[in-house]
């Protein structure tokens, strides 16, 4: 009953979030309106997602979004680095990381992740979602890049998603 | 512009110069760097954090001067870092399926083009084969 | 103080705004022109975000928000546009 009427409650809660946001103060009547709004299309849109998300470890969420924010911190001064030092002494690279996350939202993560971190774009997925085609900036070991990729983060979201 | 305790001038400037050298170097990078893959990099990360760093200054002012806090300029932040790696993995794809050239540098470690090239069109990643990027493909799987 | 650091931000971004469009002019490829459009309105965006602070008024946040999000769109849209030949399928 509770999980037809409320089919995706983070959802709803980053909607009414975004709307207080938007409001930019916080009273009673918005909190209420802001509650009706985003319970009701959380509930209108739960047919267009195909497939349920099941956070394992919500708390871990939190974490990984500190480390994220860090990362990319760091990765800004790596290719600021980058761009400054540049003398035509750059060793790019097209890298396939075979993936082990499972289910579309994961591997959309890591692939956001991947872009947003030191010096890894990644560029394409593979049809049948065993690799990612990653494009470094800078690298000169590939294999210890990709373990640090799948250390760092896929680990992370293996635990967060239990995939 | 309001007057405002000497914190907030201080945390404010921080951000603005910070902000401000990031957008350049970013860029800077667009500019500079060799081929479009690389060219993808700089403005994905450096331009994205320089305007985290101007909402930044924006929340601090606007709290700092109307002793309220005032977060909306955090949504615009959000919205970029989710979108920057959304559009930068398009223009990748875009760049990969035309098979743009590349900087002699890259290594190209594709095992098996394959499964990444589009289904729509087989005759293109065959015809791939001829084009610049092909013969250094060959030496970097030798050596 | 923070007369000249609005200052000095405003000069940078309007350099980065130079280089783009040097970018977008020179651009040997169409995706190298869509990268060049979409720094473009981040940064015309965070220009707005800054003229916000000098007039000390919040009307400018509404423009940037809609910039960030028409902006974006637009990018996809024309890179899904050199991807497929086609925009709505």
């Amino acid at each position: 009953m509770i999980k037809k009427l409320l089919p995706a409650p983070w959802l709803a809660l980053a909607l009414l979030i975004v709307w207080l946001l938007l409001q930019n103060s916080i009273t009673m009547g918005l909190v209420v309106l802001g509650s009706i709004l985003s319970l009701a299309i959380a509930w209108y849109t739960s047919r267009a997602r195909e497939e349920e998300v099941h956070l394992h470890k919500p708390f871990r969420a939190i974490q990984y979004f500190f480390l994220l924010l860090v990362d990319i911190v760091v990765a800004n001064f790596k290719i600021a680095g980058l761009i400054i030092g540049y003398k035509r002494r750059l060793s790019p690279a097209l890298v396939e990381f075979p993936l082990e996350l499972t289910g579309q939202v994961p591997i959309t993560i890591l692939a956001g992740t991947i872009s947003l971190t030191p010096g890894t774009i990644s560029s394409e997925i593979s049809r049948d979602r065993k690799y990612l085609l990653i494009h470094a900036l800078n690298v000169d070991d590939t294999d210890a890049m990709i373990h640090d990729i799948k250390h760092r983060y896929e680990r992370r979201l293996k635990e967060i998603f239990g995939c | 512009m309001a007057e405002l305790p000497f914190w907030a001038e201080c945390l404010i400037t921080f951000f603005l110069i910070l902000g401000g050298s990031f957008a350049l170097i970013g860029s800077l990078g667009l500019a500079r760097l060799p081929d479009f893959m690389t060219r993808l990099h700089a403005p994905t990360k450096n331009t994205t954090l320089g305007v985290g760093g101007v909402v930044l200054a924006s929340i601090t002012y606007f709290s700092a001067s109307s002793g309220v806090l005032s977060m909306h300029e955090l949504l615009i932040a959000c919205f970029l870092f989710l979108t920057a790696p959304i559009s930068a993995h398009l223009l990748a794809k875009a760049a990969l399926h035309l098979e743009l050239r590349t900087v002699s540098a890259t290594q190209d470690l594709r095992s098996h083009p394959g499964p990444f090239s589009s289904a729509e069109n087989p005759d293109v990643s065959t015809e791939s084969a001829d084009n610049e990027s092909a013969p250094e493909v060959k030496s970097n799987n030798q050596s | 103080m923070l007369t000249f650091a609005m200052q000095a931000a405003f000069l940078l971004f309007s350099i980065a705004l130079l280089l783009n469009v040097w970018r977008l002019v020179k651009g040997p490829s169409t995706p190298d022109r869509i990268l060049a459009l979409d720094t473009i309105y981040i940064n015309s965006l965070a220009l707005l975000l800054l003229l916000g602070i000098w007039h000390s008024s919040t009307f400018y946040f509404e423009a940037a928000l809609l910039i960030a999000m028409l902006g974006f769109i637009g990018t996809v849209v024309a890179a899904k546009f050199l991807l497929r030949g086609d925009i709505i399928e």
